[in-house]
């Protein structure tokens, strides 16, 4: 089955690691990425101001290339791409005045009123897949890693857009179970990392995250489960400032969602990417057993 | 001549004159003053007619230096139509201004220090994140290309891509007029293009092997030879020269296999 794909500008450069075990992982459970052709920049982040349209352009533009590509469903990876387009598309179902002008603008295109369904690739797994079909694929369970879904913000606030109950979510603790892992919730779990708050105050950046590490730790989590390159960024630098001006805090290894479906599904460290994470978290999964102690590479020569 | 002669020759001179006057006018607006052309000349050429003359704004007059981007607009239309003055022929009602130049922010760099990374652009041109997908620059390229794709692809990281999809790039700069995030598309290309083919594309092997041949002084009892040979039999020479014909294969070797 091939499913139409957003995946944004980040996931083709700094956020590969979440990108490629994705890809490799849905087609293991027979789902086809299908890049949306000509996809430019989401827009990055949804203008909250009312009157400011030409922000809305971008997003709109992606979602008439699926809708051009024949889907009527697209689905995203990036967290902050996902509701960036999801509000995007509401504004174009729901405001006839904003979809009109949206609409006459980008007149060299079709004409665009939120016929596309955009959804998260955990939704996908959740409804079109399902965790018990998912958990009989899984051909390395994760047990024992006792993993702290992290959801953000992007995933469920606004509450329209939510892809779960937005207070207390669970998809994220259920994809975990599914694939055979402990998941750990802890209070924090939907609080903000900071967002594009730390482009202008970088020096903020300890005091978003010393709070969600924190609890998460406390709460006996060995890593944090993430869906968002912005969430990775910010905890994942924040975490290094907070080691530098705190002693005695202990690394957490910090996972994008895909790269533990993709080795639970047995496809092997090498399309997750680990090298590009924060926190190492190639000796926690050495010590879980979940891959191989020792380099497999061979001495060459001798 | 004889007398019957010269009365066919002057009639044929007074069609040919008659034809000459008998050319269709059409009116066009230069900056917005009203002119009468002939039809089927080139906006250039018209601007020319009229009584222009171009020191700038011109270049190869043969749609391939970028030199003479304009902006137009018929009567009724909205849209802004965008054209190279020297290979667009005039029609009726056409308002004209020519845009030779338009500032661009070009960055300045050691291109032997730059690798095939994404971040590469990122740094020298950190603007490209200002677009908004309007799409402006689409609309204006003169030569069709999708500039706001290929600008895409810049931020996605694609530089190949972005070089691939901005091959027929002039450097008129009207995607750059229309910019509303005020990038220098066109520029930015430049640089991709000289990324793609310095780092990306696999390198020839024989063109390293032939530079060093030439540095080894191969070719240069060749060229002495030529030095010391007379005008008139290096005339010869030229004229007689093997030229690989156009449909020669991959194995194509000339006859004289002394200089190889």
């Amino acid at each position: 089955m091939s499913l139409a794909y957003y995946p944004g500008c980040t996931l083709k450069t700094r956020a590969r690691n979440l990108e490629e075990p994705a890809v490799a992982s849905m087609e293991a459970l027979g789902f086809k990425l299908d890049e949306v052709p000509r996809w430019n920049c989401c827009g990055a982040v949804y203008s909250l101001a009312d009157d400011d349209l030409i922000h809305q352009v971008a997003p709109v533009r992606n979602l008439i290339r699926a809708k051009e590509q024949g889907k009527d469903e697209l689905a995203t990876l990036c967290a902050f791409c996902f509701n960036t387009l999801k509000r995007a598309n509401l504004l174009m179902k729901d405001n006839a005045e904003k979809r009109n002008t949206l609409n006459s603008f980008m007149d060299e295109e079709v004409d665009y009123s939120g016929e596309v369904k955009v959804v998260h690739l955990l939704e996908v797994l959740r409804d079109e897949i399902g965790w018990e079909a998912l958990s009989q694929k899984v051909k390395l369970p994760l047990r024992e890693l006792k993993a702290a879904p992290y959801y953000g913000c992007t995933l469920l606030r606004p509450r329209e857009i939510a892809i779960d109950n937005a207070e207390d979510p669970t998809i994220l603790g259920e994809f975990l179970k599914s694939l055979g892992a402990t998941p750990v919730d802890f209070p924090e779990s939907t609080r903000c990392c900071g967002s594009y708050q730390i482009v202008s105050s970088p020096d903020d950046i300890i005091e978003y995250t010393r709070p969600i590490l924190n609890s998460a730790l406390n709460h006996g989590a060995e890593a944090l489960v993430l869906t968002c390159p912005l969430c990775d960024y910010n905890l994942g630098r924040g975490q290094k400032e907070l080691m530098r001006k705190q002693n005695g805090i202990r690394e957490m290894p910090l996972f994008y969602f895909t790269q533990l479906l993709a080795l639970a599904l047995g496809l092997g460290p090498q399309v997750c990417h680990f090298e590009m994470n924060h926190g190492s978290p190639e000796s926690l999964l050495r010590q879980k057993n979940l891959i191989p102690q020792v380099e497999s590479v061979q001495p060459i020569g001798g | 001549m004889s007398a019957k002669q010269t009365k066919k020759k002057s009639a044929e001179t007074a069609v040919k004159e008659k034809k000459q006057i008998a050319v269709k006018l059409i009116p066009i607006y230069i900056m917005g003053k009203r002119y009468e052309v002939p039809e089927g000349l080139t906006i250039m050429k018209a601007m020319e007619y009229v009584g222009y003359i171009l020191i700038r704004g011109c270049g190869c007059r043969g749609g391939t230096c970028g030199a003479c981007g304009t902006v137009y607009r018929k009567p009724g239309d909205y849209k802004l139509q965008v054209a190279l003055a020297c290979q667009k022929t005039v029609e009726s009602d056409m308002y004209i201004a020519q845009v030779p130049f338009f500032p661009a922010n070009r960055a300045l760099y050691d291109f032997t220090e730059l690798t095939a990374a994404p971040e590469e652009v990122f740094k020298l041109y950190p603007e490209l994140f200002r677009c908004v997908a309007c799409n402006a620059c689409t609309k204006a390229c003169p030569q069709g290309i999708e500039v706001m794709d290929a600008i895409s692809a810049l931020k996605q990281g694609n530089i190949a891509e972005a070089a691939r999809l901005s091959f027929d790039c002039i450097q008129c700069g009207l995607c750059t007029s229309r910019c509303f995030g005020e990038l220098a598309q066109y520029h930015m290309f430049q640089l991709a293009r000289r990324i793609y083919g310095a780092r990306i594309v696999p390198q020839a092997e024989h063109l390293a092997a032939m530079i060093k041949a030439v540095n080894e002084g191969k070719y240069d009892r060749f060229l002495d030879e030529l030095k010391q040979t007379k005008e008139d039999e290096l005339k010869k020479l030229y004229q007689e020269r093997e030229v690989e014909p156009m449909t020669a294969g991959e194995d194509w070797k000339p006859k004289d296999t002394k200089y190889l």
